[in-house]
């Protein structure tokens, strides 16, 4: 049996919103949406896994703190110790407060650069990164349903007009 | 409509007269450390009361949406207002009054030339720091915060019974001027009533560090109040999204807190000028504070930032009742210590009458505000953004 591919178009994202959960309590499969902007609630409606994210984001602040701290442990403690107003220059633990701003923002700069970085290369937004929308229009101000059904497709076009799909288009695989 | 349950009320009125014990066995046995106890735990819970007015002007000003459904809850914590405003202007009365020994630079003689006290760094700050003027300034902070209340309140209920957008939008600009008035006079109040019980010695942070204190345990107390009701099966248009926001709220809160701790810290500590150490070395080099000091920072820091920081925990309430007991109670303890070493020096301790009052004064404020939630309909109804806010999803 071949796999065919349908895309639906929408012109409202609430529109979309209701069709998606429509369409999943139906039984049938989203394999994507693609969508101009972030839409409120889409994610839950897909049932997508939550993002893990935070936890990058958590190893990242990590990997900044621990850095910043061996490097400032290196500079003002072992390498070259200074006396800079009478400040104790002996001992990591004494000199604690003047440190706490490097830690600090090294800890921003890591989680925050590194979790961009990720987030773009786990989109493949990379520079020479192909598009994978099908339709060039959903970057602009419309909102493309992925369906991949196998067999009746009459009823999958029917479903999505019913929910308000403007339009429908379809792909042999 | 809500009621007060028995239970509440017994819990209340047991709080309240341990309360009462405390104050009249602090004041027969030690009226001299009696009155820094009142003070620090009357500014504690002044505290709370006036962020019931800032969380309502916030939501108008920054035309919010989603914290509608639990509006009544800050409502109710402003009608705790008046009655801690009437207990500080007593504070301030009796200070100007020389019944008790709070302030230094009151003192008699302290700024005439000549005069065996006489200092010359107080001398100097006299245009601000006299008895009238102050007492002044104090009457002007609470009419001013008790006015916007009673106005706040009021433009609620009549929301209620009228309806219409008019009435939100005068709701707004009444926000928008006491935003103005608070900036200024909680700033203000920082300086008169907390920092100038250490005279010499001065901070420009120091009303950043009062206002965050306020916020950090305001938004702790609507969260409490909030899943109280809930768990009552009230509320019921509050959901895991507005307890998460709250979450967020009292979260961040604690970090700028920490925040503003460190960075008043720092400076100071970096720049070690003898007047400006004073406050400090006050604080670290005395047995008596020594450790409540770094425990009240650490508390207030790591609680929070550990416990608090996945979604997943601020999607728990009993996750959030633990962190925002230690909230309270570490940012009660830092009140303390606002309070007491300019005060009562190497002599300061926590005691039956510091604890009983604070217990006291926390009775009455929950009596209060549950006494509040019982006057009207805790659903409301009529304000543009309620369906919004019933659709919250974060």
């Amino acid at each position: 049996m071949s796999k065919n591919t349908l895309y639906g178009i929408f012109d409202c994202e609430l529109v979309l919103l209701a069709a998606v959960k429509e369409i999943r309590a139906n039984k049938i499969e989203i394999k994507e949406v693609y969508s101009p902007f972030p839409v409120h609630g889409l994610d839950k409606a897909l049932g997508l896994k939550e993002t893990r994210m935070a936890i990058t984001a958590f190893i990242y602040g990590c990997i900044g703190l621990s850095l910043a701290a061996l490097m400032i442990y290196n500079i003002m403690i072992i390498d070259w110790p200074q006396n800079i107003g009478g400040k104790p220059n002996f001992t990591f633990y004494h000199n604690m407060p003047a440190f706490i701003p490097i830690m600090f923002e090294c800890t921003v700069l890591f989680a925050a650069h590194l979790m961009s970085i990720t987030y773009l290369i786990r989109n493949g937004l990379y520079p020479g990164g192909e598009s994978d929308s099908p339709d060039a229009r959903t970057t602009d101000d419309k909102f493309l349903m992925e369906i991949e059904v196998e067999g009746n497709v009459a009823d999958v076009k029917a479903m999505l007009t019913k929910t308000g799909a403007t339009e429908i288009n379809e792909k042999d695989a | 409509m809500f009621t007060i349950d028995k239970k509440a009320k017994n819990f209340t009125m047991a709080l309240m007269a341990i309360g009462l014990i405390a104050l009249i066995f602090g004041f027969v046995s030690n009226p001299h450390g009696a009155w820094p106890a009142l003070l620090f735990n009357t500014y504690f819970y002044i505290g709370i009361a006036v962020f019931g007015v800032f969380f309502v002007a916030l939501q108008y000003v920054a035309e919010a949406g989603w914290s509608i459904v639990l509006k009544r809850v800050p409502e109710a914590i402003m009608a705790a207002l008046p009655v801690f405003s009437l207990i500080m202007l007593f504070i301030m009365v009796a200070s100007i009054m020389h019944w008790n020994h709070i302030y230094h630079w009151l003192h008699e003689g302290i700024m005439t030339v000549g005069h065996k006290d006489y200092d010359a760094i107080i001398a100097g700050k006299e245009a601000y720091l006299n008895a009238s003027f102050f007492i002044i300034r104090t009457i002007i902070y609470l009419l001013g915060w008790n006015y916007f209340a009673k106005k706040l309140r009021a433009l609620s209920v009549l929301e209620d019974k009228e309806g219409g957008t008019a009435i939100h939008f005068r709701g707004v600009s009444t926000s928008a001027w006491f935003m103005v008035f608070f900036a200024v006079t909680s700033a203000m109040a920082s300086w008169d009533w907390i920092m100038s019980i250490d005279t010499h010695w001065f901070s420009t942070i120091f009303g950043w560090y009062i206002f965050a204190e306020w916020c950090a345990i305001g938004f702790t107390t609507v969260l409490l109040f909030t899943l109280y009701l809930k768990r009552k099966g009230h509320l019921q248009d509050v959901n895991e999204n507005h307890i998460h926001d709250l979450g967020k709220w009292i979260f961040a809160f604690s970090l700028v807190w920490t925040y503003i701790w460190f960075s008043q810290f720092m400076l100071i500590w970096y720049a070690n000028i003898p007047e400006e150490v004073t406050y400090f070395t006050a604080r670290l080099e005395v047995e008596n504070y020594k450790f409540l000091f770094w425990f009240s920072m650490i508390i207030n820091f790591i609680a929070p930032i550990i416990l608090l920081m996945s979604r997943d925990a601020k999607r728990n309430n009993g996750r959030l009742i633990f962190v925002g007991c230690i909230i309270l109670l570490g940012h009660w303890l830092n009140s303390y210590l606002l309070v007491t070493p300019g005060t009562l020096g190497t002599h300061g301790h926590i005691g039956f009458t510091e604890v009983g009052i604070g217990l006291g004064f926390g009775g009455l404020l929950i009596y209060l505000v549950l006494n509040a939630l019982t006057k009207e309909p805790l659903e409301t109804k009529n304000h543009p953004f309620l369906d919004e806010s019933k659709h919250l999803h974060t």
